[in-house]
This record gives structure tokens, sequence and C-alpha cells, in this order.
């Protein structure tokens, strides 16, 4: 069978067995991002505190792209200044929506090197919002001040 | 096409019909296509696609109109598409044809312009298995006017449940059932017949919406005593941008316009304009010429084939589908009604629809995923989505049992 690189082994790992399920324990804000089209829903529950994010977990139903991307989405972002996670938000969304091939992005978008797992996406594009859904919804978790 | 006597497509007879689908013979991610997704849009044979080419470059103008040949041969080709398509349902006149762009413009004429008759405190009764395109409409309707929205339910089977429809009908409130005739999502073929006899004994009023219907089995409006009937074109092998409603004479003569411009006034002043009489007074403005002509080429072209060969294959797809899909592990096929059309939801244990398209898709394989805009009747169901598979005349049982083996090479790679 023909799996596409566009699941690659650590989506479908991390599909299978997210390690950031669940609630934050000292919560600070929480947001919710649902995809109308397919029903997916991404509940994130964030613990942040001055000097940055310090705990994010999430609860999603959805495909396996959209957990692996909301689960390597909390890993990512979990140590970083809100600024610093807002950025990455919207480096990875335009890096999904730019219409430049994947080989060109590779070097240019910086992005962590497991978000980059995503890169195929861009030949996916009804696929996109999957990958996308978290990255919404962490925009507006961290939207209150 | 020439099919022999027989009540199903032998081999010869099924590989001739799929040659003349020139896009069957494509290959997707270098795979040849199985198109499993008809039930969203059918593909096209040669004959429509020609058809609608030649008008295009012999015989086209706009219709109605024109005072010179062009525009004569060309209204003649439309007009008797609308002829085709009233002996095809079994309409008493061709007037009773309104053509529209798709089923859902159909479905909202009859919720404008129907909708407008009925008054605050009636109500119009739909199903739980309605698609967006036959209940948006009639919530609109029902804000607008201030009528109640009734919903039958169905049975976990996915079957309309008979006791409770006749319930819903029992105090003479409702004016209009608008019902599918076969759910785009379970499948099941509502018992139009018995759900028309049932609204006219309590004096209402129906619409069946036949998207899915009329492309797999013969219809016959004045057998059926239906009052509305609306079908899209793309889904019977014809060209998008072209549906059709049906509607009693009477009924449409009542009504007032849906849209006003061109091509549907008698006279017009600054005052006041009058309205020209059906079916000009329903189709304002220059309507879809060429796809209506294709429509009518799609139907001659079915006809050709013969709709007991149409049923009588795809019933055998349908039985062969219920019986491969299930031994796929984790496979559990959505709904087991009592009369189930070409259309086969299913679901598989931790493997969303979604991720379960694309890795068809990769293969080769095209289904649908998701709610299938039928959101109300998947939270019945319990479920967020699916994946779909749908037949048509030209899918072949091999078809299946390589969709039957890819799914389970999904699972695999999930699970």
């Amino acid at each position: 069978m023909d799996a596409c690189s566009l699941y690659d082994a650590v989506i479908v790992a991390r599909s299978r067995s997210p390690q950031y399920a669940g609630t934050a324990k000292a919560e600070t804000a929480r947001a919710q991002g649902t995809n109308p089209l397919c029903g997916d829903r991404v509940r994130l529950s964030l613990c942040e505190e001055r000097d940055g994010i310090r705990d994010l977990r999430h609860e999603t139903r959805g495909c396996a792209i959209c957990i692996a991307s909301t689960d390597l989405m909390a890993e990512t972002v979990m140590g970083r200044t809100k600024a610093d996670a807002l950025e990455l938000a919207r480096r990875f969304t335009d890096m999904l929506n730019s219409q430049s091939s994947a080989a060109d992005l590779d070097d240019e978008a910086g992005l962590p090197g497991a978000l980059q797992a995503f890169l195929p996406l861009k030949t996916h594009r009804s696929r996109l919002r999957c990958a996308t859904l978290p990255w919404t919804a962490l925009g507006e978790a961290l939207k209150h001040d | 096409m020439s099919i022999s006597e027989t009540d199903s497509l032998s081999h010869a007879d099924l590989s001739h019909l799929r040659g003349q689908f020139p896009i069957l013979s494509q290959t997707v991610h270098g795979k040849p296509l199985i198109f499993l997704d008809s039930a969203a849009s059918a593909q096209k044979p040669d004959v429509v696609i020609d058809g609608m080419a030649e008008m295009m470059r012999s015989q086209y103008a706009n219709i109605h109109r024109g005072l010179h040949w062009m525009s004569e041969r060309s209204t003649e080709a439309y007009e008797a598409a609308r002829s085709r398509v009233a002996e095809f349902l079994g309409a008493g006149s061709r007037e009773e044809i309104i053509f529209t762009h798709n089923s859902t413009e159909a479905i909202n004429l009859v919720a404008y312009s129907y909708g407008s008759l009925i008054r605050p405190g009636q109500a119009v009764l739909i199903s739980e298995m309605e698609h967006h395109a036959n209940l948006v409409p009639w919530q609109m309707l029902r804000d607008r006017a201030g009528i109640d929205l009734r919903v039958a339910p169905i049975s976990d089977d996915g079957d309309l449940d008979l006791d409770a429809y006749s319930a819903l009908l029992s105090d003479g409130k409702v004016a209009l059932v608008a019902i599918t005739h076969m759910s785009n999502v379970l499948g099941t073929v509502t018992p139009a017949a018995r759900l028309v006899e049932m609204a006219h004994s309590a004096g209402a009023k129906i619409l069946l919406d036949g998207s899915q219907a009329v492309v797999h089995r013969r219809v016959n409006v004045r057998e059926l005593d239906a009052d509305f009937y609306t079908f899209t074109g793309h889904k019977l092998y014809g060209p998008t941008g072209i549906g059709v409603l049906y509607g009693r004479r009477e009924l449409l003569e009542a009504m007032p316009p849906f849209m006003g411009g061109g091509d549907m006034i008698s006279s017009v002043t600054f005052e006041k304009s009058t309205w020209a009489p059906v079916p000009a007074k329903f189709e304002a403005g220059t309507p879809a010429i060429v796809e209506a002509v294709g429509l009518g080429i799609a139907i001659d072209w079915m006809e050709s084939v013969g709709f007991d060969m149409i049923e009588a294959h795809e019933a055998a797809l349908t039985k062969h589908a219920l019986r491969v899909l299930p031994d796929v592990p984790g496979l559990s096929i959505v709904g087991k009604p009592k009369d189930r059309g070409g259309v086969v939801s299913f679901t598989m244990d931790d493997v969303h629809p979604h991720d379960i398209a694309t890795l068809l898709d990769r293969n080769g394989i095209a289904v649908r995923a998701g709610h299938h805009c039928a959101e109300p009747l998947m939270r019945r169901l319990g479920l967020t989505a699916t994946a779909r598979a749908s037949f048509a005349v030209y899918t072949t049982e091999h078809e299946i049992d390589v969709l039957a083996a890819t799914l389970r090479r999904i699972r695999q790679f999930f699970v």
C-alpha cells in the first residue's frame, strides 16, 4: 500500500499515543478549535506563567494529522514565551499555506524539526486545516491579554 | 449502446459500458482510478460530453427570445430536454417540470414559494436523515414565517420510524412533508408511496428529495402521487448546473414566483408585472441551456442501458459490498436499512474517516469522508464522520474487492 509521505512515522506514532493528552494541572487558560467540515475538535488546557507557557495539554478528537499536530504543538511551544509561541504559530501556518514547494521551504522555514513532518501537507491542501486547527486554538488561548 | 436482454450486466457489457466513460481510464497517483464517490457526483459518458460540446459548436444561442434560426434550434433542444425529463419522471405534463440549477435550488424554490402559502401555526415535517439541502431551507422558512418544523425520527438501523411519522402528522397541522427518497449517508430507500399516502391522509402535501433515488431506480411521480419531486443532473451522469423540480400543476400555478427577471413575466410596467404561465414563471433569466440538453442526453443514455439492468447491477454490488466489507477487521457498516441503495457508509476502529479517505486516494480509490452534509444525522448516529463508498452503473465487484483489501492494509498501518 502507498501510505504516502504525509503519514510520517512521527505523525502515526503521536496519533496513536499522544504524549501531552489531558489537562494542565494549574490551568490558566483554555480554548477549543473545531472543524465543522469533519467534526474534529481540539481542546487545549494551558498553564501560562509570566515567563512563558509552562504546560500545555490537549484533548483531541480527530484524524491522525490533527492529533499529531496538536501533540507536537504542545511539545514545541512548552517553555516558550507567548510572543514566541504566536510567532511559531504564524510561521507554521504560513509555511503550509504558502505556494512554495516543500523542498524550497525545508531550510527557509527554520521550524523545529518535528513540525517539518507536516510539510507534505502542502500537496494535500484539503487536509491543511487538520494540522492548523490546534495552532488556531492556541492563538485563541493566548489572546486573553 | 446495446446490452443483452438479461437482468444483469455481463462482464463484456460492463466493460463496454465503462469504455464510454473516458475518466475511468485515468490513473491517480500512478494507480488505476477506482471511483466510489458517485453519490457525490457521477462521472459522465462520452455521449453527454460530446453532445454538449456539439451543441455549443453548432446550434447554440439564447432561448425563447431570439427570432433567428439559431435561437429556435436552441429553444427546441432545451424544451425537448424538458419533455424528456417529464417522460422520465412520468409527469402529467411537461409544464410540471421546472429547470433549476440543482436539487438544492429546487427545494429552496418550494420552501420560498410554496412556503409563503404556509401560515403560522402550520408545520413542515422532515426526517432525521435529511441532507442539509432538505433541512436548512425549512429552518429558514420556520424562522421567517413562524411555522413549526417537525422532525420524524429514524430507527438505529436507519429506517424511518413510521409510527412516529404518523403521530407527527396526526394533528392535521402539517402543511408539507419534505423527505428524502434515498439517504445519501445510509442508503436507506424510504417507502415513498406509503409516506405520500400517509401525508395526503393527514391533509399534507409532500416533497420527495430524489437526488439519490432517481439515479438508481425508476421513479414515476404520478404512481407515487408525489406533489413535488426534486433531483439534480450531475448525479445522474449529466452535467453540473442543472436540476429539476417536478410540481403538480395546480400547485405550481397557485405559487408565487421564486425569482424575478427576464422570461418569467407576462407583462412589465413600472407599476406592476404579471407572471408568465408555468414553467416559465419559475425560470427567471437565461437558464442552463446546454446543461439541460446534457441532462436530456444523460437520461436517454440511462434508458438505453435500462433501469432494470441498472437496479440489478447496483443491488448485486451493494450485496457484495455488504458481504466483503464487514470482513475487514475493525470495520463497521453504518445502518442496516430494510431497503438500501448503492451507498455504504462505514467507520473503522481507531482510524479516522479522513485518514481512510486520504490513504485510499493514494491508492487510486476515491471515496467521500466527513459528515456528508447531514450533521444532525451524524449526531443521531453518535458519529462525527464516516467514510462512504457509493456505487454507480460503471462500478465493478473487483473495485469493491480492491477497496476491502486496501482498507485491511490501512488498518494494519495504523493499529
